[in-house]
């Protein structure tokens, strides 16, 4: 209570910058909420470009990334005034992207291109277009900077790129409509989620083979409607979560032994997650409910859900 | 499991044929005209999103086109692409045609992609092993539309068909549905094809007087399933029944494979592509014609192979399965080798719904639900 007490006044007297801070996408509505997680509450609902979809923050978190996918471009905005302040020139409709490890440049998935696109997020520039797969989706970079991944929906591959020469290295056939492409912290491993082929592909990144896939089953749920795509570990690699889309629920996977642990109900068609700087929540946005479920991460349990606009479909959450 | 990296390694082309019916009819709506590359657009399109895979497949694909007409022989036309060594034939052909073909095919090794074709004889008693249909059939249509009617609680239809033969199997098809969903024709009524059914000049006038008194002194129903399949009179019908009833089946909420306002799973980026490559809307026919092509790459990049006879057994594996913007994988039926999928109902301004419908349950897949299952076929493949 206390501590509520005093997010409500650093809210009042700061704004909401000091909270931690969510922010989601609505791909429907052409807008994100910001949500107050000390309140667990969207306190705005900020205007952006049209069908908003990949989110991620720049700068140490004073940016916030956005692919405006039908206004082909990607708006910077600053994270405290919460106004667009710049754009970057993405190439057409990009979807999702992944900053270097670096923090520059960011590499763009243009869906309708088969490229992707590479930007230098300090100069504002396009400096490169690599082409890629049918329809590239998931964006990946290795923990050591040295290779970025990118999944073609319709080619079925996860294909690798060394980041230096932006030179394709391998092209990895995964099942079918391969979506999230994630490393593992510690770089050992990538999963590739496929929501059509309802499986989780781990790829030696090394080898470029596919060692083990992740198969779900949920009673009594048809498995055509149980479609991987959301991925994340815990810092410690040791547990993955996997959003299963219209099967309404989020697998939790020891990520040693590939088994599944339970599997947590949410809001329909969940699709993308990001957890709090202290990994105790983890927040999954609903893209048919409209809200974002919020999920103890300790007790796995699911504890909130919080509306916000229509069709969510990414969400980042601020350092602070 | 494939890696594909080595440029070193050969290129390897498949080649698809296809064998293209260019016969046009007039279509009651100027905006339903095929336009000139009908079907032939999509083939392009799966060839081309087959080549970027195939990039780092080490594979090629290809398309030879040859136009067929009523007073052809599409024998000739099949030779002549055997002759430059195609396995791989995609028909949009009439039914008679296919089988013409079909018995010719299996001389030269040519297995062919039904991708036009709705009868269920050619799934049923015609049913042939070289003969894939990726085009739905009558009944799958029909079906879709029924679990939709009855789901809705509209199951009390008048069945209105026309007097050509393909007008007799769709309402054949409907009737089964009816009695397989629990609907109930309360009457059937028949339009007799006399010719003169388009709207120039005073053919409006004319039709208004028409279309009320074709569907006046109808027992009570809740809807109006039509049987058209020629274009003489259902697109007629929307808002000039007798009663105010809405109309569905050949005109109104139709059940088709593909729609150009589907934008679904993904679907929007398809549109957008074809759309920026073709500068027209994406058809049903384009989509069979897109279908059987990504069959044909996906089972060549899946397996790694591109020899045809390959390709067709990596195709036939039950694990086999096609993405095709409709949320789920599409897979291969190993009793009449139909291609099952999930029927969109569009209003051509929408999707309204996809069956198969919530509730029709079936022991395998609930696409299943849809056409003739593995229990009620006839067919016998050798």
């Amino acid at each position: 209570m206390m501590r509520m007490t005093c997010a409500l006044v650093l809210l009042l007297f700061a704004g909401p910058a000091r909270a931690t801070t969510a922010y989601v996408t609505n791909e429907r509505d052409n807008t994100m909420s910001v949500i107050d997680l000390d309140q667990m509450k969207t306190v705005k609902t900020v205007p952006v470009g049209q069908r908003p979809r990949g989110i991620t923050l720049a700068r140490d978190g004073s940016e916030i990334l956005i692919c405006a996918s039908d206004d082909d471009t990607i708006q910077i905005i600053d994270a405290k005034t919460l106004r667009v302040v710049g754009d970057l020139p993405s190439g057409p409709d990009p979807e999702t992207f992944v900053l270097h490890v670096s923090g520059n440049p960011l590499y763009v998935s243009n869906e309708n291109d088969n490229m992707v696109t590479v930007i230098d997020v300090l100069a504002r520039k396009a400096i490169d277009q690599i082409p890629t797969g049918v329809e590239p989706e998931g964006m990946a970079i290795s923990p050591d900077g040295g290779t970025l991944v990118n999944t073609s929906e319709t080619t079925n591959m996860a294909h690798f790129f060394d980041t230096r020469t932006r030179k394709m290295v391998a092209s990895v056939l995964v099942d079918a409509r391969p979506r999230i492409a994630l490393f593992k912290h510690d770089g050992s491993e990538l999963w590739v989620s496929s929501e059509l082929g309802g499986t989780v592909s781990v790829i030696d990144p090394v080898k470029h083979a596919v060692t083990h896939k992740i198969g779900f089953d949920v009673q009594g749920l048809r498995s055509e409607s149980i479609q991987p795509v959301g991925l994340r570990f815990t810092n410690d690699d040791s547990t993955a979560f996997v959003a299963l889309g219209p099967a309404n629920r989020i697998a939790v996977i020891d990520a040693k032994t590939y088994q599944v642990r339970k599997y947590l109900l949410v809001g329909q068609r969940v699709w993308q997650m990001a957890f709090t700087p202290d990994q105790k929540l983890l927040l999954a946005t609903n893209g048919l409910s409209n809200d974002v479920s919020v999920i103890d991460v300790a007790g796995l349990d699911v504890i909130k859900s919080i509306p916000v606009g229509r069709l969510p479909w990414g969400v980042v959450v601020s350092p602070q | 499991m494939l890696t594909a990296r080595a440029p070193h390694a050969e290129l390897a082309t498949v080649r698809v044929g296809y064998l293209r019916w260019t016969e046009r009819r007039p279509t009651i709506s100027l905006l339903d005209k095929p336009p000139p590359d009908d079907g032939l657009a999509g083939a392009r399109l799966a060839i081309s999103d087959n080549n970027t895979t195939g990039r780092f497949m080490n594979q090629q694909f290809d398309l030879s086109d040859v136009s067929v007409r009523e007073d052809d022989d599409p024998v000739a036309a099949l030779a002549g692409l055997a002759g430059q060594g195609i396995a791989l034939v995609l028909t949009d052909v009439p039914a008679d045609r296919l089988l013409t073909l079909a018995a010719a095919a299996a001389d030269k090794g040519v297995t062919l992609f039904n991708i036009a074709a709705p009868d269920d004889a050619l799934r049923q008693q015609q049913c042939r092993d070289d003969v894939i249909h990726v085009a739905p059939s009558r009944a799958m249509l029909a079906d879709a539309l029924a679990q939709y009617l009855v789901w809705k609680r509209w199951s009390r239809w008048v069945l209105a068909y026309g007097s050509h033969p393909e007008d007799a199997l769709l309402a054949d098809a409907y009737r089964r549905s009816a009695k397989r969903f629990g609907a109930r024709i309360v009457k059937e009524i028949e339009y007799k094809d006399i010719g003169g059914s388009r709207q120039t000049d005073s053919g409006v006038v004319q039709t208004q007087q028409q279309m009320p008194v074709f569907t006046q002194g109808l027992p009570d129903y809740d809807v109006l399933v039509t049987a058209d399949e020629n274009e003489i009179f259902a697109g007629d019908l929307p808002y000039r029944t007798w009663d105010a009833r809405p109309v569905v089946g050949s005109a109104g909420l139709r059940p088709t494979s593909w729609d150009a306002s589907s934008e679904s799973w993904g679907g929007a980026q398809l549109q957008d592509r074809f759309t920026r490559m073709f500068h027209r809307r994406m058809t049903p026919l384009d989509m069979q014609a897109w279908t059987a092509c990504r069959m044909i790459g996906e089972a060549a990049s899946r397996g790694g192979v591109s020899d045809p006879a390959k390709i067709l057994a990596a195709m036939r594996q039950p694990e086999f399965g096609v993405a095709a913007y409709k949320g789920q994988r599409l897979s291969l039926r190993d009793w009449d080798w139909q291609l099952r999928q999930p029927i969109l109902l569009a209003d051509g301004r929408n999707v309204v719904s996809i069956s198969p419908q919530p509730g029709f349950l079936h022991q395998v897949t609930e696409l299943d639900t849809l056409g003739f299952d593995r229990p009620e076929t006839r067919c016998k493949l050798k």
